[in-house]
């Protein structure tokens, strides 16, 4: 539809309604059928689109971790064989990375708010986008269907010779899910750099934008740039497997490092795919729930930049133990300490804007300050692994398990239900209950470092990953560890329970239940087809909480 | 300049030289593979292949006529590949720089 089609809002609303049935004032009301979701280019309902598939995929990763905490109680191979253990944290992984982690925060939040957030009417290109949610879903069942035919069980790294030569599982069908996966994540990339380049509004410069827009424009910059070479290489072992080509198989002549270079090459800059939008996420909630503006701004902005680049500097330090070379090994473990210095800059610019804030403790805010918790612990616990003679003794134990957990699971989910519950409001037009918020958020944090600190511990003492069986003295860790999960299992059931309770029965959410700087607070809840009744125009920083103020004050004396 | 050029015309006779810069090109590629040059043999080839890659980019795929936005694009991109390739190789060049004894 032409923008000419909604620059006066209400005569234009009365008119579409007489013409085609349809309220286009709120998105959620523009049609009803079937069709009009799965053939929608609205990208607020590509966002929900994304929303169910990342929720369903999270289940079915969940119900395979749940099996493995369970498996593991017991220091016996009592629940299941070795084989069907090997699968199961196989699938585990790969649902978890490529399902969830990586297309949720941008699938959903920045689908929904980066043209509410720069003030345009759509995403630049609205049926890549469409497309973009097709491939995701394509590739994903795939990767489900993968699993029926007999599972993976090289672990979601697909380390070659074993891949290629040795495995009985399904890898080639699996590696065709995470490849036509690797499509909609090009996508997406693209579409975000494209929008937020060229589709801002009159007056929203670069220094104006906010920060969850600046750090999405990072996060498309590693899916364009990184994206491709996963989606070559896991061609390559399909290659390599299916017509015995010697790329990474010794006995055939090729080099099974070569392999690694090339998936860590993607997969440790992935970390930051997932990481940054959650990073986004929190530079919003500390502002709002402070009231303060983002101490900092251009040092976050650039410091998103910052990890996006410097993350394709420092994949060899998976490699450490691999076999590279000692002088490879050297660079990777100096340059992997850089990333500490932007990630740093983030965690230090946002505690300096709660000083002196009016901080309130919503849900969202609950789940900021989780953020921080989880992901110190996991950042500085990630420069011991990159120390070379520390990587000698924890390499391949729960330690690196723990560590990753913390670092893209527990800061990633932060930032995801941290961000839906923020933006719940905006997206359905109900506010939640408050105190079942609060409740969940506190559960989750806690069930969270029951589950994976004791795994420090177990790493640290020697047990290593991927073995179902192990010694009798670890048992009590592991009791530890399975017992958290459950209450990590409980605390995710909740927002899915009183979330799905509040879109029927919530209170009617005002346009700006926080008061929130940020266009997208400017517009309706839930927004109108078109997003905005008129563009609107920039005209000063950023988190300006003065403007926000007089404003309110204006609606509630209106 | 104007930033959107979506529509600007190359006259004919550039495409037909860049082809045939691009047919001499590959012609000596096929000649040179005859002569054995040594450590340069590889060098050489890469030389030859990105200079007409550079015309494809460049001529064919508009490169040169576009705004400033689509080179820093071109320029991301093949750093990125310099990247992929320059780090794997401080591997694969020093593999056997430093001598221990677990090897
Ligand atoms: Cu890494």
């Amino acid at each position: 539809m032409s923008t000419d089609h909604v620059e006066t809002s209400a005569s234009i609303v009365s008119v579409s309604r007489h013409e085609h049935d349809i309220d286009t004032s709120n998105y959620l009301k523009a049609g009803y059928t079937l069709k009009s979701w799965l053939l929608t280019v609205d990208h607020k309902r590509i966002a929900l689109l994304y929303l169910f598939g990342v929720t369903f995929f999270f289940i079915i990763g969940g119900i395979l971790a749940f099996l493995i905490r369970l498996e593991l109680v017991t220091p016996k191979g009592d629940l299941v064989s070795s084989d069907t253990y090997n699968r199961l944290f196989t699938q585990h992984g790969i649902i978890m990375i490529f399902l969830f982690l990586v297309p949720a925060i941008p699938g959903v939040f920045g689908n929904f708010l980066i043209p509410l957030m720069i003030g345009a009417r759509d995403l630049a290109f609205p049926r890549i986008n469409l497309a973009s949610w097709y491939m995701y879903m394509a590739g994903a069942l795939l990767t489900v269907v993968s699993m029926a035919m007999g599972g993976v069980d090289t672990g979601w790294t697909f380390y070659t010779p074993y891949s290629t030569t040795f495995s009985n599982g399904a890898v080639v069908t699996a590696g065709l899910g995470i490849f036509i996966i690797g499509f909609s994540s090009v996508f997406t990339g693209l579409n975000f750099a494209v929008t937020i380049h060229k589709m801002r509004a009159p007056g929203m410069t670069w220094f104006r934008l906010p920060l969850f827009v600046w750090a999405h424009y990072a996060t498309s910059l590693i899916m364009l740039l990184g994206t491709p070479v996963l989606a070559i290489t896991i061609l390559l072992v399909a290659v390599e497997r299916i017509w015995k080509v010697g790329l990474f198989d010794p006995s055939l002549g090729g080099d099974p490092i070569l392999f690694q270079h090339l998936f860590w090459f993607y997969s440790h800059p992935a970390v930051y795919i997932m990481i940054l939008p959650a990073m986004g996420v929190m530079s919003e909630l500390f502002s709002t729930f402070s009231k303060k503006p983002v101490f900092g701004y251009e040092f976050i902005a650039m410091s998103s930049l910052a990890i996006a680049i410097v993350g394709f500097f420092v994949w060899g330090h998976h490699m450490l133990v691999s076999g590279q070379s000692e002088f490879a090994g050297l660079i990777f473990s100096a340059l992997s300490f850089l990333v500490a210095i932007p990630s740093a800059v983030k965690v230090f610019n946002w505690t300096a804007t709660l000083y002196k804030g009016s901080i309130s403790f919503s849900t969202p805010m609950i789940y900021a300050f989780g953020f921080i918790g989880l992901f110190a612990i996991g950042g500085l616990t990630g420069l011991f692994l990159a120390c070379l003679g520390m990587d000698y003794h924890v390499h391949d134990t729960y330690f690196v398990v723990a560590h990753f957990h913390y670092v893209m699971v527990g800061a990633t989910i932060m930032g995801f239900l941290g961000a839906l519950h923020y933006w719940w409001p905006k997206m359905t037009g109900k506010m939640y209950p408050e105190g079942w918020g609060q409740l969940a958020a506190i559960v989750i944090f806690l069930g969270f470092n029951f589950t994976f600190f004791p795994q420090f511990l177990l790493g640290y003492l020697g047990m290593p990953r991927h073995y179902h069986e192990y010694v009798p003295e670890f048992q009590i860790l592991h009791i530890l560890s399975s017992a958290g999960a459950m209450i990590l299992g409980i605390g995710y059931l909740m927002p899915f329970t009183y979330l799905a309770y509040s879109v029927f029965y919530g209170k009617k959410a005002p346009a700006n239940p926080w008061g929130a700087t940020g266009l997208e607070w400017r517009t309706p809840s839930p927004p109108p087809v078109h997003n905005f009744d008129s563009i609107p125009t920039v005209d000063s920083k950023p988190y300006d909480y003065r403007t926000i103020r007089e404003e309110l004050s204006h609606v509630a004396r209106a | 300049m104007n930033h959107v050029m979506p529509d600007h015309v190359v006259p004919l006779r550039v495409y037909l030289l860049v082809f045939i810069a691009l047919i001499i090109l590959t012609a000596i590629t096929v000649q040179v593979a005859y002569i054995d040059l040594g450590l340069l043999n590889t060098p050489i080839a890469i030389i030859i292949a990105s200079i007409k890659a550079s015309l494809v980019v460049l001529y064919f795929m508009h490169v040169r006529y576009s705004e400033k936005l689509i080179l820093l694009v071109v320029f991301v991109s093949i750093f990125t590949l310099i990247l992929l390739f320059g780090f794997a190789l401080s591997d694969y060049l020093t593999r056997y720089w430093i001598m221990l004894p677990i090897r």
